[in-house]
């Protein structure tokens, strides 16, 4: 009974994990009990992109940082994986080596980025980032005798990724093991002086913390999780060409934060289950009438829309109404009292 | 004889100890285009001193403030804290050496707690600034301090509000708390009092103080009250156009002829 009493008493305690424990458990079981390929297929790619968009999230949301470049690290790991499955045999250790290549040079790539541009102001760091990013496009374009350009190149996968439900399952655990990390991260002493540079770094500076440390290694976390984004895409693919290094990537993990919630870690979560789940759905509605073929329009009207009516994105709206509620309770509570 | 000699060197030594100086500042000059803000400013804060600068509306003080805590770089002379010279090091390292400062113009982390705002600052004091491994919370002890300093600034009961919904007496006093949090040696209160209600003046005078009276901080003040500071200070220095125009004892300064027409008009300096 007493056993039973602390179970409930963690579970009203901490009721939004108990919620995440469900809904991971939820989709954990899903395709044992619903035997749909596309859904699985349309999952899969909900969950790398939501690793990207929280990777995005961390430098947006958390430390206040605008990226244009973020590409650029999903790419390197795209590609990493690409070129080590295609070069040598498709194997466990190939595959253990291209994920250690891939955090060895988003790594040093976002740590030398972080130096060179976070020290300027957050503009001109959005564009720099662009440019370096345009800079990982055209090598990729030109270096041809390794990335075969533009037409880019398939490639086999150790034996483990080729069943769809396996890749599903690790492609779900990589996501909640991301999620868990960076909750720990943000939760920390570290993590919460990004916030306070958020909010505002000249008084975080006064307060005897070294701003561009903070910077740095944000940068550098938010990179290595986005080249891994880039590893699982490639992966779910079996394809990589220079696509992983343009804007669109960048812009989807921006529309996905901003949609669910920046600073929010599930909101971005939430937002790249929607965007996806609309691309889907816009690309089956093409069949019936052209005009969803550009479901971009369709992309740009939302993020208009979230902007001027939600500019705290979904879970950030909730969070909103959730702690006036909570307020507005306790405020009758000393009311009773009082009378 | 010898314990004569003893005696006269104990009393030399206490006195010296006592006026040991802390900060010192070597012609201090900061150029803006063709205007010069603070204009070769030489003054010297002896250890556990109470330090007043007054002066009317552009007459250098905040620029002054700026250069000693490293949010500015002079363009000219230099500053020293306990004899080293830190004229180059960064406001970050001001901080971490022992100078911290408070604002004028409120500058807190709006979308923060207030709780979390002073936490912060106790966080930064206790050089846990690199952890990223435990849940912030496992310090118990940081929120428990930074409870204790809103306590003193009588912000106790708003711990859970957003600092961005305070009012702006309370966001002064939140200003204070954090900079108390730092526990750090030089304290620089930037009109502490500024655009507070008469009702929350006295507040925050009680808490300086009683930081006063603790007698381990060294406080720089910045104030255009010269009433509010008299009973205060040690010492009181006066700018005028960026340039040092007195420097003494708030008897000396009230008694000042130049300090008195600058304050009422018509000196040309």
């Amino acid at each position: 009974m007493a056993e039973r009493g602390e179970g409930m008493k963690w579970i009203v305690n901490n009721r939004m994990n108990a919620i995440y424990l469900i809904i991971a458990a939820f989709l954990l079981l899903l395709p044992f009990v619903y035997e749909s390929r596309n859904m699985l297929i349309l999952l899969t790619q909900i969950f790398v992109f939501a690793i990207l968009a929280m990777s995005y999230d961390l430098l947006l949301g958390f430390t206040g940082i605008v990226s244009f470049g973020h590409a650029m690290f999903f790419g390197i790991g795209a590609y990493s994986i690409g070129i080590f499955m295609k070069r040598f045999e498709p194997t466990m250790l190939h595959f253990i080596y291209a994920v250690l290549a891939t955090i060895l040079i988003t790594a040093i790539v976002s740590f030398i980025v972080g130096l060179l541009t976070l020290r300027l102001k957050s503009h001109f760091y959005a564009m720099l980032t662009m440019a370096l990013a345009g800079l990982f496009l055209v090598l990729a374009e030109k270096w041809r005798t390794l990335t075969f350009g533009n037409d880019g190149f398939t490639f086999r996968v150790p034996e483990i990724f080729i069943d769809r439900t396996n890749f599903y399952i690790i492609c779900l655990v990589t996501m909640i093991a991301v999620f868990m990390i960076l909750k720990r991260f943000t939760n920390s002493p570290l993590g919460r002086v990004l916030q306070a540079i958020r909010e505002n770094e000249q008084r975080t500076e006064s307060l005897g913390y070294q701003v561009l440390h903070y910077k740095i290694a944000a940068s550098v976390v938010s990179g290595v999780l986005a080249g891994i984004a880039g590893i699982f895409y490639a992966m779910s693919l079996r394809y990589v060409n220079t696509s992983v290094f343009t804007m669109d990537i960048t812009l989807d993990a921006l529309l996905m934060t901003i949609i669910g919630g920046v600073g929010t870690l599930v909101g971005a979560i939430i937002g790249a289950g929607l965007i996806e789940f609309a691309h889907d759905g816009l690309t089956e509605l093409a069949k019936e009438h052209w005009i969803f073929e550009r479901w971009i329009i369709f992309f740009g009207i939302i993020y208009i829309l979230v902007v001027i009516f939600f500019p705290l994105g979904i879970v950030g709206t909730l969070r909103k109404f959730t702690w006036k509620r909570r307020k507005l309770e306790s405020a009758k509570k000393k009311e009773n009292l009082a009378g | 004889m010898f314990l004569v000699t003893l005696f006269l060197i104990s009393i030399y030594k206490i006195g010296g100890e006592s006026m040991t100086t802390l900060i010192e500042t070597d012609n201090l000059s900061i150029t803006f285009g063709g205007h010069t803000a603070v204009d070769s400013v030489s003054i010297s804060v002896p250890e556990k001193h109470f330090k007043s600068i007054i002066g009317p509306n552009g007459a250098g003080k905040t620029t002054f403030f700026n250069l000693l805590s490293g949010q500015l770089n002079p363009t000219n002379g230099k500053i020293y804290f306990r004899g080293k010279d830190i004229t180059k090091l960064s406001s970050t390292k001001r901080t971490r050496e022992g100078i911290g400062r408070s604002f004028q113009i409120t500058n807190v982390f709006p979308n923060l707690t207030v709780l979390e705002n002073v936490r912060l600052a106790v966080q930064s004091n206790a050089g846990v600034r690199y952890q990223m491994l435990f849940h912030y919370k496992k310090y118990r002890e940081f929120e428990e301090k930074a409870l204790e300093w809103l306590r003193l600034v009588l912000l106790d009961d708003k711990v859970d509000s957003f600092a961005i919904n305070l009012a702006h007496g309370e966001k002064r006093k939140l200003e204070m708390a954090m900079l108390l949090a730092l526990e750090t040696e030089v304290l620089l209160l930037d009109e502490p009092t500024a655009g507070m209600s008469l009702e929350d003046v006295p507040a925050i005078l009680e808490v300086i103080k009683r930081i006063k009276e603790q007698g381990n901080r060294t406080i720089i003040l910045i104030e255009h009250k010269m009433d509010m500071i008299l009973d205060l200070s040690d010492s009181v220095m006066v700018l005028f156009n960026g340039r040092l125009l007195a420097d003494g004892t708030p008897e000396e300064i009230m008694k000042n002829e130049t300090v008195q027409s600058a304050y009422l008009g018509g000196v040309s300096v």
